[in-house]
């Protein structure tokens, strides 16, 4: 469970620096009137929608942090046997970084206004991603093919269930990804500039979502290859 | 008033947004049913949740009729005791408790509070509800599937959960994962909602320290339950799979029947502390927004100043976050590490000091207030009382070695119905008696709510008093029937009969609530826009109750803090946090 207090105090961390700037301090009841520009009347739809995935993204961060606190837990027990990785996990890894580098060009091009290469970037996004599920589904196949589709054993049932949630999360996005892309092959340069400025909203909002994922994604491969399995030790070694 | 400073007083233009985002309902459906206005999702919360509560209340006065009169109701025989057991517990904290709190109170008091017209993803909102309304389905759905829902036991431990012979074990524990997911699924959607709308959607000089404690608590655990869900989704996931395809997540090798299954290399104890993880932050999920909801009814109705604001803010904070380090105080008896039980001791102690700063402060901010016996004022006190008594015992129970003995006995019970049953229900009746008037513009009656506070009130005492000893005496929890132990006086059979007697009539004064909620809504006395005289924005909409958008054309600003009442020199003994100051004094 190291791994999610570690999240947890990482939040509360956040959490805290951002409650120091509320006046928390302050004492309501010696002030009248209108303080400042408080309150968040203004708050423009463009930063509801991004403090909204922010807040979805860290109830995202806590379920992958939760799996895999379960994950090192489970590895500590003495009859867990590792799974050889398939080797395609590399090419899907390169796949996600591509698509998140992808997405990260075309943000900036939707802030230049420049359409063109916002389509061609949410193509080129669309599809890496594709690719980077078709990859994962190979990496089910070759392990299965080699016989470690079992239930019984702990590491392949961890290994699907880990692959599975997150290419459900990354199909949550896909839907918007492609919604985003029709709205985008649908609109023109001599669009309402409203119109243009919720297209570049929606990238901004999908390139954090992508980010994200392959943030959750590295760290999920690194310890499906057991590359962490020192640092487990040690935050084991911390508890007892 | 000298050292009061003055923000600036410059004239307001109408305080904020254009109405163009606000959704509107065009038809019958799109108003009642499918609505995306809070205060349609707050009521249809609320209904939902008291009517699955009313059914869980029937199966606790099954339960009660079996502990007292064993064999008298011969259909329940031990398996049915265990689902009863089960779905109680299971209704009464998630589909419940969590769910009026949040969903519920929630959905109506943050737009309201804040000065908004509505949630800032009201779509979302709206099909939070109709997945937490689908969940209910699936849950009681339960109980005609072949073989009844899951007798695992609230906490649904692994392996029992889902061995063979665990009722409920072929449909039953299925279909409680799905709904509990499903649950979750729904909260997360309104969680983010009213997070969001906290942070967002405040109208104009509505600072986070001018916040009524209200929204405050509900905040707090609404930040508290996104965090804590997943951990409780994560574990219906692993098991559901350890269930259906013979993944062995949680289940360790293991022989039943005589028969290796063939399970092997799970871990019990994963489960536990996937489910503490989740479990005991949920006892402040529903205990937070109680606090808050009970600060703003105790200030109103004693017509004096919250005490100590900024404390009760801190304390609200400090509690959701130390509730994250004490799941594994629900696992002294797994046969845990004995540093670790020393650690989750200390932090499950440390809690107390938060708590106990609110305690004082409710009661600091009674001493020499101007008390009305409001109906809900009675409820608050009822909850101050039998909040302090259900943490004292917590303070037992929070101790390794006092725990090891008393663990699996009826004082825990007692203990938790204390603390996170009655006393919470408690402040729902409070609140649902504060704020009727303004979801309906009528007055609850008052006669009858006096007679369901006493009957109630003291009814909760003479159920969970006696059960303390009882639990005391050896009497473990979850046996369906005792028969002849040593150890067991007969006295506590008398004792147990007492309780079943009090819960029926306890259990039968809320027959009174339900009548009294539904006879004032057309017969009440018409209450006017704030018949308890109250400063928060929620009392200061031009209808009563609230139209569409809750404002009219203009949204409030907010020039002051949310309790000032009986300010020395004022005409009146408050101050709507909207009323601009007095140019004279300013």
């Amino acid at each position: 469970m190291i791994v999610i207090v570690i999240f947890m105090v990482i939040m509360a961390a956040l959490a805290g620096w951002w409650l120091s700037g509320q006046g928390l301090a302050t004492k309501p009841w010696l002030v009248v009137g209108v303080i400042g520009d408080s309150g968040s009347a203004r708050s423009s739809p463009r930063r509801i929608a991004k403090v909204g995935l922010g807040a979805f993204l860290v109830v995202a961060g806590s379920l992958f942090s939760l799996l895999v606190s379960a994950y090192a837990m489970r590895m500590g027990m003495p009859d867990w046997g590792s799974l050889p990785m398939p080797t395609v996990l590399w090419f899907s890894t390169g796949l996600l970084l591509l698509s998140s580098i992808v997405l990260h060009t075309t943000v900036i091009a939707a802030r230049r206004d420049e359409l063109d290469a916002v389509r061609s970037g949410l193509l080129a996004t669309v599809a890496t991603s594709l690719a980077f599920l078709a990859c994962q589904v190979l990496a089910w196949r070759e392990l299965a093919a080699s016989g470690y589709f079992s239930a019984a054993n702990p590491a392949s049932a961890f290994f699907y269930l880990v692959t599975a949630l997150h290419g459900l999360h990354m199909l949550g996005g896909l839907v918007v990804l492609n919604r985003t892309a029709v709205t985008a092959f649908a609109l023109a340069g001599t669009s309402p500039p409203q119109a243009l400025a919720r297209l570049r909203l929606s990238v901004e909002l999908c390139t954090s979502y992508w980010h994200f994922l392959l943030l959750v994604w590295l760290v999920l491969f690194s310890l499906l290859m057991r590359w962490t399995d020192d640092l487990i030790e040690i935050c084991r070694g911390l508890l007892s | 008033m000298a050292d009061v400073t003055h923000g600036t007083l410059e004239p307001l233009s109408a305080g904020g947004i254009d109405d163009v985002e606000l959704y509107h309902p065009k038809s019958w459906i799109t108003k009642y049913v499918f609505s995306q206005d809070a205060k349609v999702i707050a009521i249809q919360y609320s209904m939902v949740a008291l009517a699955i509560g009313l059914v869980a209340l029937v199966l606790s006065w099954l339960m009660r009729m079996q502990l007292a009169f064993p064999g008298l109701l011969s259909f329940i025989d031990a398996d049915h005791y265990y689902q009863l057991i089960t779905m109680h517990g299971m209704i009464m904290v998630i589909y419940l408790l969590t769910a009026l709190f949040l969903g519920g109170f929630g959905n109506y008091l943050i737009p309201l509070m804040l000065g908004a017209r509505d949630m800032v993803f009201p779509y979302v909102n709206m099909l939070s509800f109709w997945i937490y309304f689908l969940a209910v389905l699936v849950l009681v759905g339960g109980f005609f599937v072949p073989g009844g829902p899951t007798g695992a036991g609230w906490t649904l431990y692994p392996p029992q959960a889902i061995l063979a012979n665990t009722p409920g074990q072929q449909w039953g524990i299925i279909v409680l994962l799905v709904s509990l997911m499903l649950f979750i699924i729904g909260f997360t959607m309104g969680g983010l909602n009213y997070v969001v709308t906290v942070l967002q959607g405040r109208c104009r000089g509505m600072t986070l320290m001018r916040m009524p404690l209200t929204i405050w608590g509900i905040f707090t655990a609404t930040i508290m339950a996104l965090l804590a869900f997943p951990a409780l989704f994560v574990g219906a996931v692993m098991m559901l799979l350890d269930r259906l395809i013979g993944t062995s997540f949680f289940m360790p090798a293991i022989a039943a029947m005589g028969e290796q299954l063939p399970y092997k290399g799970g871990s019990p104890i994963l489960f536990q502390h996937l489910f503490w993880f989740f479990g005991h932050p949920e006892v402040y999920i529903v205990a937070l927004p109680a606090f808050g909801i009970v600060s703003d009814l105790i200030s109103t109705h004693a017509r004096k100043n919250i005490f100590g604001y900024r404390m009760m803010v801190w304390a609200l904070v400090a509690i959701g976050a130390l509730s994250f380090v004490v799941w594994a105080h629900h696992m002294y008896v797994s046969g845990m590490h004995p540093s670790f039980g020393f650690f989750f001791a200390t932090t499950t102690l440390i809690i107390a000091i938060p708590t106990a700063i609110k305690v004082y402060n409710w009661v600091l901010t009674l001493w020499r207030g101007d008390i009305h016996f409001t109906p809900p004022m009675l409820f608050a006190l009822g909850f101050i009382v039998t909040f302090v008594n259900g943490g004292l015992t917590g303070l037992f129970l929070g101790n390794v070695v006092v725990d090891v003995p008393l663990s699996d006995t009826m004082f825990v019970v007692a203990h938790f119905h204390m603390v996170m049953g009655v006393a919470p229900i408690l402040v729902v009746f409070g609140a649902i008696y504060h704020w009727y008037p303004k979801v309906t513009g009528r007055m609850l009656d008052d006669a009858l709510a006096k007679l369901h506070f006493s009957v109630t009130f003291l009814g909760a005492y003479l159920i969970f008093f006696p059960m303390h000893y009882i639990g005391l005496m050896g009497v473990p929890r979850r046996y369906h029937e005792m028969g002849e132990m040593a150890f067991v006086p007969p006295s506590t059979a008398t004792l147990n009969a007492f309780i079943t007697i009090v819960a029926l009539i306890v259990g039968a004064a809320q027959l009174v609530f339900l009548f009294n909620l539904v006879w004032s809504v057309r017969h009440g006395r018409p209450a006017g826009g704030n018949p308890w005289r109250a400063t928060t924005l929620e009392w200061q909409t031009p209808q009563t109750p609230p139209a569409h958008g809750n404002w009219g054309q203009t949204l409030p600003v907010v020039y002051r803090w949310a309790y000032d009442y009986s300010v020395p020199g004022a005409a009146q003994d408050f101050l709507p946090q909207n009323q601009p100051p007095d140019p004279r004094t300013a």
